[in-house]
């Protein structure tokens, strides 16, 4: 990165120089590197292409505060690193540096203590800059993944679970997925088994996401089997346990993907690994309502991962269509360029509306009883599919009108379109 | 001696990452687009920071716009980078600033805080008119160092390194001054979300260009803007020789 870096820094030195240096500036013969290029100074279009009226002030500095932060990221980073498989873990220190991932966990534990509609514009605002569905992954277990936690933990857990999560220091993934129960989570069949002072847990876990650079695990296990549970929805438990990769009954494999390939997929092969009792977050039985308020809040995330990814891709879009000149004049100067690119703008800004609005809902549920969880729920799942929806129509007529590569399939990721 | 008062002025300014293109009527640039801090007064808050942040005695730093409505957002930024309270003349359309103007009201500002210390960019990148800091101290009576590339304060004893043509100059002077900033000075922090919130409750106060009595009508009129010629189109030459002969055709050799 350093050599990419450096030629950036040359770049903004020109670019400053042309707008505003005075000459002796430039002309100096000058050993000291500019040290205010260490900052990334991407170029922006003059246009705004989202529409922005509406958001609240919270957003808006979300928004500005973040693109800041990954401006230091240009695109040939997030294409070294697709290529590579390497874990952008730069991004997430800086991320944790400024205190962005706690933004939405409690300001006693050194959160910011704002909610999931913020935290949806900051990884919007992550995979607009072009980190993609990598770069947001990179953070988004680390919000959402905490949000039961810091919602049904002890506050003794809490305290002992998330402040260091929130500097930084460990980071967790979420397993929940299993090769035979995936969109079927009340039929998950991992389990912990009560032993004394621990848990043994057995079984295999899929697709879970940083498990290799995670030392921590929301983990959803079957304390009941199946067979004896009293309501379909219960019989499962939530920990927060730690991912001792040298600890016995624990595997890890890693899966090759097809995009997003900086960060890890993970199989995970459970064979009574112990874990402790305290590490159960509410009660025991309870673990798939308590999840959900994690997964609710992660439609969100996704959805507003996907809207920054059908932005990117449709600005690349508008500027080509300008750019490019054929028969004398620029390609979008004809309508066969333009109608499918309005109509992808009009779907991304109908998404961009059900993803903020299912935010509010789920942050208002929590003070405004008249808000079901099966409202949040439906809001929730609706926006994401909705967004991808609109990210993937994006995507595919930027490329198929011949321009870009998009940093990720949001429809596929973590829940499926459906 | 109880710490410093900085004062620094900072000013809303077309993003320096967007390409500013002029409006059709030739009167200014289109300024439907992104705007940001001048990077100039980014430099300016974070050394009042720093200055704080190396033990020097720092009783306050104050962050000054004047501006449209939405200059307030540039204050609440240098709040979130660690200025502790705001103030905020609101200009309305038709009442747009030139340099003197700025600078006289800057007077009045330090003279009504009692600042010892201003700290402004070496010029905003929209007007580059880099007038401001040194009308302020002529105003004043202070000493100036422009374009500083370091600032070290012992006591009332202020050394300041600016780069000049040719290398580096080293000068001396005591409180109170007016220092303005170059790019080499240091490198702006980004606001962390935690002080970003806690800047939300920092005070601002509002006033108007009325409430400091000055005579700030402009005193120049901008005649025409227009694009710079657009650059022509390369050539291609098979080798160095033909090269050569191009930029000898050229006169550049
Ligand atoms: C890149 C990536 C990262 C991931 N990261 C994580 C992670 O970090 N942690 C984690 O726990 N999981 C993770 N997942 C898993 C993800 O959540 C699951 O893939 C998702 O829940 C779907 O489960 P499945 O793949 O088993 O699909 P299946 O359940 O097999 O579904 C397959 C298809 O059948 C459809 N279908 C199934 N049942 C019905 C029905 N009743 N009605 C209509 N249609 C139906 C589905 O909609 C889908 O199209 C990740 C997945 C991917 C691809």
């Amino acid at each position: 990165m350093a050599s990419k870096l450096a030629l950036f820094k040359a770049s903004l030195l020109s670019h400053i120089a042309c707008r505003s240096v005075h000459r002796s500036q430039i002309q100096l013969p000058c050993h000291v590197p500019v040290t205010i290029a260490q900052r990334g100074f991407a170029v922006s279009s003059r246009r705004r292409l989202m529409e922005m009226s509406g958001f609240t002030t919270e957003q808006m500095d979300v928004r500005e505060a973040v693109s800041k932060i990954c401006s230091k990221y240009p695109d040939e980073y997030w294409a070294e690193h697709d290529e590579s498989g390497v874990y952008p873990h730069e991004l997430h220190a800086d991320l944790a540096k400024d205190g962005w991932i706690g933004i939405a966990l409690p300001e006693e534990l050194g959160g910011a203590g704002l909610g999931i509609s913020e935290a949806t514009m900051m990884l919007h605002t992550i995979a607009e800059s072009g980190a993609g569905i990598a770069g947001a992954q990179s953070i988004h277990a680390n919000v959402y993944a905490t949000q039961p936690v810091a919602k049904f933990a002890t506050p003794e857990q809490r305290h002992r679970m998330l402040p260091k999560l929130i500097a930084g220091e460990t980071r967790t993934c979420f397993g929940v997925t299993e090769p035979n129960t995936g969109l079927e989570t009340l039929k998950l069949k991992t389990t912990a088994r009560k032993d004394g002072d621990s848990y043994l847990v057995s079984g295999q876990k899929i697709w879970i996401s940083s498990a290799q650079v995670a030392t921590k695990m929301v983990l959803l296990a079957r304390t009941t089997p199946l067979e004896e549970v009293k309501k379909p929805s219960e019989g499962l438990s939530l920990f927060f346990v730690d991912l001792d990769k040298s600890a016995p009954g624990l595997e890890l494999k890693r899966i090759k993907k097809m995009g997003g390939r900086a960060i890890d997929a993970n199989e995970i092969f459970f064979d009574n690994f112990k874990i402790s009792a305290d590490t159960l977050i509410g009660k025991e039985g309870q673990g798939f309502k308590i999840v959900l308020h994690g997964m609710n809040a992660e439609r969100c995330l996704l959805a507003g991962e996907a809207l920054g990814i059908g932005y990117a891709a449709l600005k690349r879009a508008a500027n080509y269509a300008n750019e490019r000149v054929v028969f004398g004049r620029p390609i979008g100067m004809n309508q066969g360029i333009q109608h499918p690119l309005a109509s992808a703008y009009m779907h991304l800004e109908a998404a961009k509306l059900a993803t903020y609005h299912a935010a509010r809902l789920y942050d208002s549920s929590t003070e405004d009883p008249t808000i079901t969880q099966h409202a949040v729920g439906i809001a929730c799942n609706s926006a994401k599919y909705l967004a991808a929806e609109a990210a993937f129509a994006a995507c595919e007529r930027a490329v198929s009108g011949s321009v870009l590569c998009c940093g990720g399939r949001p429809e596929i990721g973590c829940g499926c379109l459906d | 001696m109880s710490g410093l008062r900085i004062l620094v002025p900072v000013k809303r300014v077309i993003d320096y990452a967007v390409k500013p293109r002029v409006n059709r009527t030739q009167t200014g640039v289109d300024t439907n687009v992104k705007h940001s801090m001048n990077p100039f007064d980014e430099l300016s808050i974070e050394e009042a920071v720093r200055l704080r942040e190396r033990k020097t005695p720092v009783q306050e730093i104050l962050a000054f716009s004047a501006g449209p409505a939405k200059s307030a957002d540039i204050i609440r930024t240098a709040m979130a980078m660690g200025a502790d309270r705001g103030i905020h003349v609101q200009c309305n359309e038709g009442e747009e600033l030139e340099p003197l103007g700025v600078a006289k009201l800057l007077k009045k500002v330090v003279e009504g805080e009692k600042s010892d210390l201003v700290i402004l960019g070496k010029q905003s990148i929209d007007d580059d008119a880099a007038q401001t800091g040194q009308m302020l101290a002529g105003l004043l009576g202070w000493s100036q160092a422009t374009q500083a590339s370091k600032v070290q304060i012992e006591g009332d004893s202020v050394t300041v390194v600016r780069e000049v043509d040719g290398g580096v100059e080293t000068l001396k002077a005591k409180l109170p001054m007016v220092i303005t900033t170059d790019l080499r000075l240091n490198e702006p922090r980004y606001a962390s979300l935690p002080n970003i919130m806690k800047a939300k409750k920092k005070p601002l106060e509002k006033k108007t260009l009325k409430d400091y009595g000055l005579d700030t009508a402009p005193r120049l009129k901008t005649v025409k803007v227009t694009e710079p010629p657009a650059r022509k189109g390369g050539v291609k030459v098979d080798d160095v020789d033909g090269m050569i002969s191009k930029l000898k055709e050229l006169g550049a050799l």
